[in-house]
């Protein structure tokens, strides 16, 4: 457990410092170390298709990223302060944390969550298709669910 | 043009091996990790770093545009065939072919044959994405207009 609020801490990090740089460069680079902490983060939640696709998306757009970048003769980001966005967006960030809260309290606690649906999916998508993959074989699997929920209460 | 000759080399090291990667994550798609979408990212990378290390010359040669615009609409299509095909069983999209032996290669219905097709989309797909967004400035009004570059886009 502390290595995954270590993750979320440095993730937060590099978000920060990704909006307060002044070089453009160093931003892309601090969003790609956010992608590649969120991969490791999938790993260790038991998710490996999730975070082979991450690594691999997370590369390409960094590629493109960079590639626009240094072709832009100005890399310095210079800042000008909107004072009516700022203050109508942290009233309404502050009105979103207050609703969600009471949203989370109801919550189930992490890791044992309420999969009333998917577990359908887990228990028989072996024996539907015959694919071991469920991430590959739950489009496949429409049509045993359309004939499940009509006669099962889901 | 192109990168220096230390990057070359390792490139033809080991370009290779990432496209044998990419083909055993799309054909092992129904059995572990992966399937289509992943492999075939995973192929347009190796096409990205033959065209960052050699030049454009050199990548628009392994796989041309016109290639390209003929493989999307193709996956595209072999695809929604595969999906009419489940009319033989009795409805779209229904999982008609032998479901075969559990965790062997061969099993799992139509899964492999729509994990290569949606590949062969995907790579052509994100290369063009590529090629567009970095070569040639984006889809703007002006861009594209120029002379040698609309010479050059209909001779490739």
């Amino acid at each position: 457990m502390l290595t995954f609020y270590l993750l979320l801490g440095i993730m937060i990090l590099g978000s920060i410092v990704a909006i307060e740089t002044r070089n453009l460069l160093s931003s892309v680079i601090s969003v790609g170390i956010v992608g590649f902490t969120l991969s490791i983060l999938f790993l260790m939640l038991g998710a490996p298709d999730l975070a082979i696709t991450q690594v691999v998306v997370e590369i390409l757009v960094l590629v493109i990223l960079i590639r626009a970048t240094i072709s832009v003769d100005n890399t310095d980001i210079e800042a000008t302060r909107d004072n009516f966005a700022v203050v109508s967006s942290l009233i309404f960030l502050g009105l979103f944390l207050v609703f969600a809260s009471f949203a989370f309290l109801e919550m189930h606690p992490f890791g044992k969550s309420l999969m009333r649906t998917s577990q359908h999916y887990l228990d028989n998508g072996l024996a539907e298709t015959g694919a071991s993959n469920i991430v590959t074989a739950t489009v496949p699997m429409i049509h045993w669910v359309k004939q499940q929920c009509f006669s099962y209460p889901c | 043009m192109g990168m220096s000759l230390i990057v070359k080399k390792i490139t033809q090291l080991v370009i290779g091996l990432i496209f044998l990667f990419g083909i055993n994550i799309i054909l092992f798609g129904h059995l572990s990790v992966g399937g289509g979408f992943a492999g075939g990212v995973i192929l347009t990378c190796g096409f990205i770093l033959i065209m960052l290390a050699f030049g454009k010359d050199k990548a628009f040669s392994k796989m041309k545009i016109r290639v390209s615009h003929f493989l999307s609409c193709g996956g595209a299509i072999t695809f929604l065939t595969i999906a009419l095909l489940g009319y033989i069983g009795g409805a779209f999209f229904l999982n008609f072919p032998d479901h075969g032996k559990a965790f062997h290669l061969h099993s799992a219905g139509f899964i492999p044959y729509a994990d290569i097709a949606i590949s062969i989309l995907i790579v052509s797909s994100i290369f063009i994405i590529f090629v567009v967004l970095v070569l040639w400035g984006g889809l703007t009004k002006n861009s594209g207009k120029d002379a040698d570059d609309e010479e050059y886009i209909h001779n490739l």
